[in-house]
């Protein structure tokens, strides 16, 4: 077990590297942030002065190991743009998307489980066919259509709720729904599909064979091995919710973490860039080894091969 | 005394997106308590599906058990309802599927899936469970039962997963075992340890057995009685002893000379029965085996042979044929 963890820790900083460097070179082909910083009138003596200030007259090299360096010690730089720490910057906005988050994928998991499970329980019935379509609806519709369309409904037409904003549980709703759908649609439309592989093993008939409760066989012998894929699928999209949903986030002008890399990004604030990238992967990264280790939980065979 | 099962008049179908497939047609037969009865035929004779179907396992739809009964203990199986067939499966009736890979449930330990029958229908509270279930491990031929409780099955070889399925099937002591290619997915060596294991067992427990397979060879070697079946159909049933010795049925004939045997020579290529197994959405208007048998005469290909006690036979020895089959051997020269 401690090896396991080892080897998933160093598997874990090796991709976070990987992250770093590879958005430290892609961000340096934007172009030069010290003209858009500077005014339009400016000399190149002064946008050398402000080139060297910002250490970006150095070799790319050198940039990039002493900000790897500095990244190591939780220095990402200051933000040209906020003129604060970087990894502030981003922190600050970490909680925001992460209510985002977690009120999304706990709505949209509990309703893709019931429906899953109605569609995967009445398979060929009226009520499969209705969930289904209405899971495929949610898959395909564009999240900024439907963000809209909340807020010329909800906030526009009956003027329920704010149309866009943090600070109050209100303004948390409707963004939170948005996401939601497309969570659910998801989960719903795997969770079926997976019931209904598990209905059809061999080792359901042999719990019916052994004439345990139906209740019984749904929980230990259907629901106990079809969720396995749906833990791995619950684990990517939190992943994706926690590294900011930028549209979402820019729809309903939520200050989180995704729509701000897209700032920094279009401002080339370089590390704010670097800090909410590696911030983003190191989340992902952890999420996926807490995955690794459910998962062990559930499936003993994998538990097995360690 | 009344047999402990009794089938009459079984018939089964599937709707596919073909047609209709007639899987079980008119069967009938009945099983004495204590008998060991061999079921033996291709895929698609008719076989499991039967067996399934006796204690509703067979899904429906696509499947549709269209007549017959299913006399348990005297009791209509087929017109039980679902809650009481629950109880009489895994407590009465015990199964024993093929292919114990698939069969076990791969997340759950092997202790579990075998204590689930004690506490649903024998009410064991879960240490009574858990000993009764290191019993069964042990009786099944389990080395280290304590210890092996927990192990899921991923961790026990093909032969010792099969032990374990024949666990679950006697948990609860059912008055009928029902074995469906428990031994198939084995190889012989395993295989035979099965079949000494299931010997010993019905010593010991004096379950009644039916044992489904396609192997000529393990019937000889565990049943009483065989019964031979073909496209849906029993083509030929009886003691064993009578059967090998004097089939009366073209496919039985056919199965026993497909057996290398003393009498095949090391150069001479084993037999095989010509032709495919019939369409069962289509199947032969008579006889299902007509198509493929040289013997066959032509009332067999218009009209189904009825069941009947071979004359010459042991009591209880039936076969379903027009042809006479010993007269037809000598004609051919095949005798």
């Amino acid at each position: 077990m401690i090896r396991f963890m080892a080897g998933k820790l160093l598997e874990a900083a090796i991709a976070i590297w990987g992250v770093v460097t590879i958005v430290f070179f892609v961000s340096r082909v934007l172009g030069d942030p010290a003209v858009l910083l500077l005014p339009l009138g400016a000399t190149d003596a002064q946008l050398e002065a402000l080139r060297a200030s910002l250490g970006l007259d150095q070799p790319i090299l050198v940039q990039y190991f002493s900000s790897l360096g500095a990244m190591l010690r939780g220095d990402f730089g200051i933000s040209f743009q906020h003129m604060r720490p970087a990894l502030d910057v981003v922190l600050e906005r970490m909680p925001a998307t992460a209510i985002l988050a977690f009120s999304a994928l706990v709505l949209g998991v509990l309703i893709g489980a019931v429906a899953g499970t109605i569609a995967a329980l009445n398979r060929g019935k009226l009520a499969e066919l209705i969930v289904m379509s209405a899971a495929l609806l949610g898959q395909a519709t564009p999240v900024f259509w439907l963000g809209l369309m909340l807020i010329l409904f909800f906030s526009v037409q009956l003027g329920w709720l704010p149309s866009a904003g943090s600070g109050t549980w209100w303004h948390l709703i409707l963004p939170a729904i948005t996401l939601a759908v497309f969570v659910s649609a998801s989960i719903a439309r795997l969770l079926r599909s997976s019931l209904l592989e598990i209905l059809g093993e061999d080792y359901v008939r042999t719990a019916r064979a052994k004439g345990l409760l139906p209740q019984t066989i749904f929980t230990w012998h259907v629901a106990r091995n079809a969720l396995i894929p749906v833990v791995t699928m619950i684990g990517i999209i939190a992943g994706e919710l926690l590294g900011g949903s930028v549209v979402t986030e820019t729809v309903f002008g939520w200050p989180g973490v995704g729509r701000l890399i897209v700032q920094a990004i279009q401002n080339q604030d370089f590390p704010v860039i670097q800090a909410g990238v590696a911030v983003v992967a190191i989340i992902f990264v952890f999420i996926n080894l807490a995955i690794d280790l459910l998962y062990g939980v559930l499936d003993p065979r994998i538990r097995g091969e360690r | 005394m009344a047999p402990l099962l009794q089938i009459r008049n079984l018939t089964v179908e599937f709707s596919t997106r073909a047609g209709t497939l007639h899987a079980v047609n008119d069967v009938s037969y009945a099983l004495e308590a204590g008998e060991t009865l061999g079921i033996v035929g291709e895929s698609g004779s008719g076989k499991s599906v039967h067996a399934l179907a006796m204690v509703g396992l067979i899904p429906t739809p696509p499947g549709r058990i269209v007549s017959g009964e299913v006399l348990f203990e005297g009791v209509d199986l087929l017109k039980l309802p679902e809650r009481e067939l629950r109880d009489i499966r895994g407590r009465k009736i015990g199964f024993v599927f093929q292919d114990p890979m698939t069969s076990l449930n791969p997340v759950l330990t092997v202790g579990r899936q075998i204590m689930e029958p004690l506490r649903r229908h024998l009410g064991l509270s879960a240490a009574k469970a858990r000993a009764r279930a290191i019993e069964l491990l042990d009786l099944v031929g389990i080395v280290d039962p304590a210890r092996r409780i927990d192990q899921f099955p991923f961790e026990f070889s093909g032969g010792m997963r099969q032990r374990v399925m024949i666990a679950i099937g006697i948990a609860c002591d059912p008055k009928l075992l029902i074995a469906d290619e428990a031994t198939t997915a084995l190889d012989v060596t395993v295989q035979a340890q099965i079949l000494e294991l299931v010997r010993d067992l019905k010593k010991k427990i004096g379950t009644t057995v039916i044992w489904i397979t396609h192997d000529m060879g393990v019937v000889a070697g565990l049943a009483d009685t065989i019964q031979v079946m073909y496209g849906g159909r029993i083509m030929e049933r009886g003691p064993v002893r009578s059967v090998f010795k004097d089939p009366r049925s073209a496919y039985t004939w056919g199965l026993l000379r497909s057996l290398p045997g003393k009498l095949t020579a090391a150069d001479q290529r084993l037999y095989q029965i010509p032709g495919s197994p019939p369409n069962m959405i289509h199947p032969p208007a008579g006889d299902p085996f007509a198509p493929r048998n040289e013997f066959a005469t032509e009332r067999c290909l218009r009209e189904v042979p009825p069941l009947l006690q071979v004359g010459a036979g042991a009591p209880g020895h039936m076969a379903a044929a027009w042809y006479d089959l010993p007269a037809a051997l000598e004609n051919k020269g095949y005798a």
